[in-house]
């Protein structure tokens, strides 16, 4: 027996303002709206509705509301009705419940409980209207021998590294969870910015090779799209060892998402469902990490820096340590609070360790060894706000790659069915009807806008704390201080609590 | 309780003065003392103090230790870890005079001291790193012990009060030295320990700093991988360090040190010529960490000559001048114009800018 479950969200029409345009009808792909020739009137099916909010954003009389439910169960603090209603589910359907995007339940934020020093008196701010404030910020290797040439000049022993203008990149989405017009955005806004976007694991499309020198390509478990070209067209290659939303296994791109360009991009079959392995299956250990890591350098040279990306498990710090240790130049950690196309939602809500904690970990496991001049940090999961970027950076983080931000600055709602394919902004769907929807004139614009905006607000903070360079906040521990937080906390975090001087 | 330094950060304001005389020709600790009075206002009697260049010449070739000891068991403990690694060549008190406005002052003792040979090469260490680590290890292990100056043919006096009363307190009057530099405290706490006070030295590099870093801890954390434990929490105390790291351990010239720590902004490091911009960014590229950013002006001591630096905004004030041999770096030009009123050059550093004086080289060496 199917169980009749109360839809979560109503969608509320000010009949007086409606004029029956049907533009609701017509952008609704999950057809939630529709004329009814009896009434004369529009009508909704709440099922359907996903909370998208492209109706409400285009309904031109501004007739349109979505409301959360009044409907209740007999209220059980143990028994939610959310929780109810997944037993319900999965008794009907016997499958493994599915979501996407981040973590949306109420979780501590450590961000939120972290709050940044500004100078009075004894040290000046400095204004960054008035005096240069730098942001950009440079990843990878810096453990170079001092070496010189016969007239005592300094010779260039260093490894490859990247250049950011700003300490933000745009996190791995690949082409296939996200559209082709999504990929366009946020290539011609990372190229815009200084900064780099990241292919995820779904290969590169060939229009856009021409910027490769801000793309990062990413090598998965699947081995999706990697060839030569692929490789050798890139900035930096990321390995993904893991992600933050679904740490312990692989991916799943259902069938329905591989158009014919997708699947020429992954090089696989059209149609057919795409799965990532949960391991790489040519690494069973941190030996044969470095193994990878270095066939890559062969593969290109030596001439572009390697990613490790890992999601924040419970070891993090000793995983990091031995990534370190793996010839890669750049570590990428991405807390449980990441976002994803798609993610069984037990795994995306139980497992795994918030960025902030995992990072402070990292930074001082890496420095107690010594070898933090080894590799870069790049923090992700969960990154809302300049503010967070600054906090991270100060806790240790070289950069920070945004997501969840990015897809939000592209019109993005948060409704979180990207796993349906049926986005309505044209962000996370392959139909080309909806694709067409994102503009990738204004798209790149918003996020050029929205990275803007955070790096005129990080120079802002930086500048209260007197400091113009970011490389002197990076792990500028004291520049921060806990409010609400347990000694535990505090201690894993390496702050003090607010009001404590040192 | 207060705490003592070391255990809480202290930021302070200050003021700076050195001098050095680059033929080599001495002077008594009178002058620098009578500077440094020029700019009491800039002190609060929480601490003073003074470093000294070439005034132990019949003991040269060993390294001068200075202590301060809470009680007679930490001078015996100390003593017997010294003499497992040194010989001492020889050991007394420092002569001190007894002020009403100093008090509290801790046993205050110097030794000459040589590396036990076996004892060295035993380590495979080069003589001064092995110092350097018993140096470390007094100041870490031994309670009560603090070993403020460690150098050969130089010596640092410091200690809680108005820094032209330390100078008188330790009888600098005797001292003659080529080189001195001084330092007048105004803390922001009250540390109430002599081994708080300024200059910070390690072996024969002192620095004496006015400012507050809004780097700190971001430049802790980094140097403290390379061994150096920043037991004082002091701007000074890693400041000093990170020109060790950089200039011994790591081999850098003290112009390469200061495009390190007062870096040029990248906007201007592009516009200067290909090799200087080359240069600029493989050190800032290298040493991102050692950047010292917010206030700070320094005058870093060695064997054979003072460099004062900037901040790279400059937001500290710091004058250079010189007058025939003698160049002269302070806070404010008022203290050397006390010592000095007739100079042949008066002149502010930019910020970031280092500004070397060296000793002249003696015959047959190429002159700088």
């Amino acid at each position: 027996m199917s169980m009749y479950i109360q839809p979560e969200y109503e969608v509320i029409r000010n009949e007086q303002r409606c004029i029956n345009c049907r533009a609701c009808e017509r952008q609704c792909a999950n057809e939630v709206h529709f004329f009814d020739p009896k009434t004369g009137k529009m009508n909704t099916d709440d099922a359907k509705c996903v909370n998208c909010h492209r109706c409400v954003c285009i309904c031109p009389t501004h007739a349109l509301k979505i409301v959360r439910s009044d409907d209740t169960y007999k209220v059980n603090a143990n028994w939610s009705k959310q929780t109810i209603n997944e037993v319900y589910k999965q008794a009907d359907s016997g499958g493994v419940l599915l979501s996407s995007m981040g973590n949306p339940n109420p979780l501590v934020s450590f961000w939120d409980k972290m709050l940044i020093n500004a100078s009075q008196v004894t040290n000046p701010p400095i204004d960054p209207l008035r005096e240069p404030m730098e942001t950009q910020v440079c990843l990878g290797k810096r453990t170079a021998k001092i070496e010189r040439d016969a007239s005592g000049k300094l010779k260039n022993t260093l490894l490859p590294h990247l250049e950011l203008k700003v300490p933000i990149m745009f996190s791995a989405m690949s082409y296939g969870s996200i559209s082709y017009n999504a990929h366009a955005s946020l290539a011609r806004a990372a190229q815009e910015l200084g900064t780099y976007y990241n292919t995820g694991e779904g290969g590169l499309h060939k229009d856009f090779y021409k910027y490769g020198k801000n793309t990062i390509v990413q090598v998965a478990s699947g081995r999706f799209g990697v060839f030569k070209d692929y490789l050798e067209n890139a900035a930096a290659i990321e390995i993904k060892m893991g992600q933050g939303a679904k740490p312990g296994i692989g991916g799943h791109l259902p069938g329905t998402k591989i158009s014919s360009d997708v699947a020429e991009t992954r090089m696989i079959p059209e149609g057919v469902d795409a799965i990532s392995p949960a391991p790489h299956h040519d690494i069973y250990s941190i030996e044969d990490l470095r193994q990878l890591v270095y066939s890559l350098k062969e593969t290109t040279s030596y001439k572009k820096p390697i990613i490790v990306k890992i999601a924040a498990v419970h070891n993090v710090a000793a995983i990091a340590s031995g990534v370190a240790r793996s010839g890669a130049d750049i570590i990428a950690i991405d807390g449980y609070c990441g976002g994803t196309g798609a993610a069984p939602t037990r795994i995306r809500d139980n497992v795994g360790i918030p960025i902030e904690l995992a990072l402070a970990a990292v930074d001082q496991r890496l420095r107690e060894e010594g070898i933090r001049d080894e590799i870069s940090i790049v923090a992700s999961g969960s990154v809302r706000s300049s503010s967070d970027v600054v906090k991270a950076i100060a806790l240790g983080a070289d950069a920070c790659y945004i997501g969840t931000a990015a897809l939000l600055a592209m019109g993005c709602h948060l409704c979180r069915a990207c796993q349906q394919g049926k986005c309505n902004w044209g962000i996370a769907t392959q139909r080309p009807d909806l694709v067409k929807r994102l503009n990738p004139e204004t798209a790149s614009k918003n996020l050029v806008n929205l990275v803007t905006a955070w790096d005129r607000e990080i120079q802002e903070m930086m500048g209260g704390m007197g400091i113009n360079s970011i490389e002197a906040l990076r792990g500028n521990r004291l520049m921060l201080r806990g409010i609400g937080l347990t000694d535990t906390e505090l201690k894993v975090l390496g702050i003090r609590y607010a009001g404590e001087s040192i | 309780m207060l705490l003592r330094e070391g255990e809480f950060r202290n930021p302070s304001g200050c003021a700076i003065a050195g001098v050095i005389d680059r033929s080599g020709q001495s002077m008594n600790g009178e002058q620098i003392i009578e500077a440094i009075s020029v700019m009491h206002e800039r002190s609060n009697g929480l601490g003073g103090g003074f470093a000294g260049y070439g005034i132990y010449p019949h003991f040269k070739d060993f390294y001068a230790f200075h202590l301060f000891y809470e009680g007679a068991t930490a001078q015996e403990e100390t003593e017997t870890f010294i003499k497992r690694h040194f010989e001492i060549v020889y050991f007394s008190e420092i002569q001190t005079r007894k002020l009403p406005s100093i008090q509290n002052e801790p046993l205050i003792y110097r030794y000459f001291l040589a590396p036990l040979p076996q004892k060295l090469a035993n380590s495979h260490l080069d003589e001064r790193e092995y110092v350097a680590r018993c140096v470390n290890r007094i100041n870490a292990q031994i309670k009560g012990a603090y070993v403020f100056s460690s150098g050969k043919n130089m010596g640092i006096f410091k200690g809680v009060g108005y820094p032209e009363e330390i100078g008188r307190f330790y009888r600098l009057e005797e001292y003659e030295g080529y080189a001195w530099t001084s330092h007048g405290r105004y803390p922001t706490n009250t540390p109430g320990w002599w081994g708080g006070a300024h200059p910070f030295g390690l072996l024969d590099f002192s620095v004496v700093h006015n400012g507050e870093i809004s780097s700190y801890d971001a430049n802790r954390r980094y140097i403290e991988m390379f061994g150096y434990k920043c037991t004082l929490q002091t701007d000074t105390e890693v400041i000093c360090y990170i020109i060790d790291y950089l200039v011994r351990k790591r081999g850098l010239t003290l112009e390469e040190t200061a495009h390190v720590v007062a870096a040029s902004f990248w906007e201007t490091i592009a516009t200067k010529d290909a090799q200087a911009r080359e240069q600029e960014t493989i050190l800032r590229r290298m040493f991102p960490s050692l950047l010292i950013t917010g206030p700070f002006s320094i005058i870093f001591g060695y064997e054979g000559g003072l460099m004062a630096l900037n901040d790279r905004l400059k937001l500290r004030s710091m004058i250079c001048a010189e007058k025939g041999d003698r160049a002269y770096i302070s806070s404010e030009e008022s203290a050397i114009r006390k010592i000095e009123p007739d100079l042949d050059r008066v002149w502010a550093p930019a910020g970031g800018e280092a500004v070397v004086f060296e000793l002249y080289k003696k015959e047959g060496e190429q002159k700088k």
